[in-house]
């Protein structure tokens, strides 16, 4: 089992280069040049160039990249911020822990109503409850998170007054960006909890539970759940990285200070050093999930446990 | 007939008289008798018309120009006059959302075939030649899944500009990891499928088995897959629209009318309120129609 | 005589489904007594799991619905019974073999935790006292007790039936109803299986109802022997009498010309056609198109089910109503 957590951690490593490379072409070839966006609209030439100088931006590509991978591998240096001069790993790590408290936060709450909502579903399948959960679940999915962030603020806050708008400063106004964040991924677990657990309660092994005269809410919870998770789990991986790209979106609705704003901001203002940390980070971030998400499953399936165990390398 | 008759069974026997027979069959006419069965994907369909039928020729459907503004009925709530109210600049919002209809339609669709072909192809090659080939293109992919798909649109957005072709290319180049992935799977189902090796043992060229046996087989999934995928990206552009890197103003696109419409929130609701409701219902009949789909190419799914 | 265990009278089971009703029992008519083997032989589709999954009021509703008679254990109507009660005797004193070992165990946990789950609900034990009596179900069927911690895909089929022979019998039930339990099997696993079911069924005096479509595993097992044909039993009698006599065609087609039970033949024979749609069954005799000996009277309603000779149960007119034998 460690050797294969190993494994992965080394196989991350392969591809957090790529990502990393693909975001430095990208802001290589974004227009717009950001010396002369720092300088200001009226600084001269050569003030500019002495900008650019100061930053690094007159060397070639590739010394660029390299000079930024041994700086992040020998001193976890990610650069410096062009607008505040702070190094970037310091701006991230202020902002970083608000995203992800929020992105649990959601997770969390759209754990706790999917689950239960998928597995009254699948339990009385075809009832009023299933179908209005079923419909109310697709268009959990159909919503545009922030649009559905505009209508909270509209009717929450702003109609009925109860909650705060924007900010970041209490219990209270994480309600708001909560739910909206959590909602459509509470209705992608709803769908598949309930999609899952028909499959697994058709099974033989429930009809053996049945046969042992066990009660139909423990077979529900001990077998068919637990049976059933796997793919659910997956989901909840898949969603947690779609939170931390959905909070971009979300954190520019509320004026939330984490890391999806800064981002935001850092593009528009050609900050590629805040770009290229920030998404470095969240892709390190939803791999070590996804991982997580792998650990998970051999302690759901005992199955998958010695197939980890004897295989040296898993194919997808 | 059944020998003993419970209610049910005498219900049956009432009703058997109404039973059409079916003279054609065939996995698609079958796939379509189902599909029409699902009034849920009908409803779906429907909705797709009526947007596809706007996207055509808005100018019948509304009086308005898309950006035909008048200033003398700014800020206006819903009347008859506009159903939907007007916005800052005095334009009738359901005339722009009418009109936005062919821009989310066209993202949608044109960045789902962009990335099913690209993406479709390099699945096939790697299901193909496996080894080598398939090892250095899941590799490349897996660069690609490591990201969310959103935020690599961000910064595929952000580095090209704004702009209609730009924000399509964003976005299908996120997608190009799932359907290279689907198609892979699907194709390696289909490969050593029995039917497959039936056809070679009785000297089928490979031709004739990949379009005739191997591509109708794996189409099912991977076409599922392009509807939801269709809702993805539209969802994908109107959020792109919303923080300023996607289509840019004055077209009328539903994701930018809500960036524009979010700062007047406190006084006009209706501004941001219509063009959201529209993505959701676009994106919901899509996702109808998808799960309906997937039911009826799939029997076996369906419980 | 005394009162049998388990006497079913007038079974009938359907499945509503969408476009039509698949009645899978008919009018099923047959007694079990303490401690003997009764076999159920029948074709695919003849309604032998169906019959077993009644008796254990596991029938899936919808589609399926107890049309109508009644099933009395112990005395009691079992169709009478609540879900609650019906709990009490699933398990405990009616228990069940089924077909297939690969799906029949929970692959999540671990197989002394799914034989302690049945000791545990119907005795008050302690976790630790029924995973004691767990491990010595295991070694009663021939299994080491300490691998009672393994998960069932390390085990093979053959192990996997005997797991679940063991929560079958873990409570010591009075009946026990196994399903065509070694079909799923290696030809070389199935003798071993059999021989322990039938050795632990001997032990405990567990009646037992064995549901197979091989007439030799019938043969060497039970004492008593039903065909299934349609949904109904064509014919009931002790083993001896069955391979010795047979009366119903259908039954004579099974073995047939020559029924020589020191032959012990160990396959159905092919008898012409096919058993009727389930969903379109004649108001008549179900084997009259394939049987050889049909009449006209044979198509007048369905023939009753009599007592040829003492014991012997027989559902055909040719041979018990006389119009024209």
């Amino acid at each position: 089992m460690y050797r294969y957590i190993l494994k992965r951690l080394l196989m991350l490593l392969p591809v957090l280069l790529g990502v990393l490379l693909i975001i430095f072409i990208l802001s290589e070839i974004t227009p717009g040049d950001a010396a002369r966006q720092l300088a200001g609209e009226f600084a001269s030439e050569e003030d500019v160039q002495a900008i650019r100088e100061e930053l690094g931006l007159n060397r070639p590509f590739l010394e660029r990249f390299f000079s930024y991978l041994t700086g992040l591998v020998t001193r976890g240096d990610l650069g410096v911020s062009y607008q505040t001069g702070q190094p970037v790993i310091q701006e991230i790590a202020d902002r970083f822990p608000t995203t992800l408290l929020l992105a649990l936060v959601s997770m969390l709450f759209s754990i706790l109503i999917g689950i239960p909502t998928g597995i009254i579903s699948a339990i009385r399948q075809y009832s009023w409850i299933d179908s209005t959960s079923m419909v109310v679940a697709l268009v959990g999915v159909s919503m545009p998170n922030f649009w559905q962030g505009l209508l909270n603020i509209i009717v929450f806050s702003i109609w009925l007054g109860w909650l705060p708008a924007s900010g970041f400063y209490g219990w209270q106004y994480w309600i708001l960006p909560a739910v909206t964040i959590g909602t459509s991924s509470a209705a992608m677990i709803t769908r598949m909890t309930r999609s899952s657990m028909l499959e697994v309660i058709h099974q033989d092994y429930i009809r053996t539970a049945r046969a042992k005269g066990q009660k139909e809410n423990v077979i529900i919870i001990k077998h068919a759940l637990k049976n059933a998770l796997i793919p659910i789990v997956t989901v909840v991986g898949i969603q947690f990285g779609g939170l931390l790209g959905g909070a971009v979106l979300t954190e520019t609705v509320f004026a939330i200070p984490g890391l999806g704003k800064f981002m935001v901001d850092a593009i528009k203002a050609r900050n590629y050093p805040v770009v290229q940390g920030g998404v470095l980070v969240l892709a390190v971030v939803f791999s070590v999930v996804n991982l997580l998400v792998d650990i998970l499953y051999s302690y759901i399936d005992p199955r998958l446990k010695s197939m980890y165990r004897k295989t040296v390398r898993i194919k997808n | 007939m059944p020998k003993l008759m419970t209610p049910y069974a005498q219900k049956l026997a009432k009703n058997s008289k109404k039973a059409k027979q079916y003279e054609k069959t065939g996995p698609w006419i079958e796939a379509w008798r189902r599909l029409r069965r699902n009034r849920m994907a009908i409803a779906g369909l429907i909705i797709l018309l009526v947007l596809i039928i706007c996207s055509i020729c808005p100018q019948l459907l509304t009086p308005y120009g898309p950006d035909e503004q008048n200033y003398s009925e700014a800020f206006q709530f819903p009347s008859l006059r506009h159903p939907f109210g007007t916005d800052n600049l005095g334009r009738d919002i359901l005339g722009r959302i009418i009109y936005g209809a062919r821009v989310s339609l066209v993202i949608g669709l044109i960045s789902v075939a962009l990335s099913l072909v690209i993406g479709g192809l390099l699945g096939a090659a790697a299901a193909f030649y496996g080894g080598k080939t398939d090892n250095v293109i899941m590799r490349v992919m897996d660069i690609l899944i490591a990201l969310p798909s959103f935020l690599l649109a961000i910064a595929i957005a952000a580095a090209l500009g704004p702009g209609l072709m730009n924000v399509i290319f964003a976005i299908a180049f996120g997608g190009i990891p799932n359907y290279a992935r689907v198609t892979r799977a699907a194709i390696l189902t289909v490969k050593d499928l029995e039917y497959v090796e039936a056809a070679r043992a009785i000297g089928a060229a490979d031709r004739r088995i990949v379009f005739r046996h191997m591509i109708p087989n794996a189409l099912a999934p991977i076409i599922v897959q392009a509807t939801l995928g269709v809702a993805g990206a539209i969802i994908s552009a109107a959020g792109l629209s919303f923080i300023g890197l996607g289509v840019q103003p004055p077209t009328p696109e539903w994701g930018s009318m809500l960036s524009s419409g979010k700062q007047y929130i406190r006084t006009n609701w209706n501004i941001v309120t219509f063009p959201g409701l529209t993505i959701m219902l676009t994106v919901f009949a899509l996702n109808l129609l998808g799960d309906g789909l997937r039911d009826a190419l799939d029997p076996k799914l369906k419980r | 005589m005394n009162d049998p265990l388990l006497s079913i009278r007038d079974l009938t089971i359907h499945y509503e489904m969408e476009q039509s009703v698949v009645e899978a029992v008919n009018g099923m008519s047959f007694d079990v007594f303490e401690g003997e083997a009764v076999g159920l032989v029948g074709e695919t589709g003849a309604g032998k799991t169906t019959t077993a999954l009644g008796i254990m009021r596991l029938i899936q509703t919808p589609p399926g619905h107890i049309v109508q008679g009644s099933i009395r254990f112990m005395g009691e109507d079992l169709l009478q019974k609540s879900e609650t009660q019906m709990r009490k005797i699933r398990g405990n004193q009616i228990s069940m073999i089924f077909q297939d070992p690969m799906t029949s165990l929970n692959p999540v946990m671990t197989v002394g935790e799914q034989i302690s789950e049945v000791i545990r609900l119907h005795n008050h034990l302690s976790r630790k006292e029924a995973l004691r009596q767990a491990v010595d179900m295991l070694e009663m069927v021939g299994i080491p007790g300490s691998r009672y911690m393994e998960y069932p895909h390390q085990f093979s089929g053959g192990m996997k039936q005997r797991v679940v022979i063991a929560i079958a019998l873990a409570c010591k039930p009075k009946l026990l109803i196994a399903d065509e339990p070694t079909t799923a099997l290696d030809v070389t696993i199935q003798a071993q299986v059999l021989d322990m079911i039938l050795k632990l069924q001997k032990e405990l005096h567990t009646a037992t109802i064995l549901i197979t479509h091989d007439l030799g595993v019938v043969a060497e097992t039970c004492d008593k022997v039903g065909i299934l044909y349609a949904g109904q039993i064509v014919e009931f009698s002790n083993l001896h009498e069955i391979y010795k006599n047979p009366l119903h065609p259908y039954t004579k087609g099974l073995f047939g010309s020559l029924p020589d039970i020191s032959k012990k033949l160990t396959r159905l024979k092919p008898i012409k056609g096919l058993m009727p749609d389930p969903t379109a069954l004649p108001n008549y005799c179900s084997f009259y198109d394939r049987c050889d000996h049909r009449t006209d009277a044979c198509k007048q309603g369905e023939p009753p089910f009599v007592e040829a000779t003492p014991g012997h149960w027989v559902r055909c007119k040719c041979l018990t109503g006389g119009e024209t034998a």
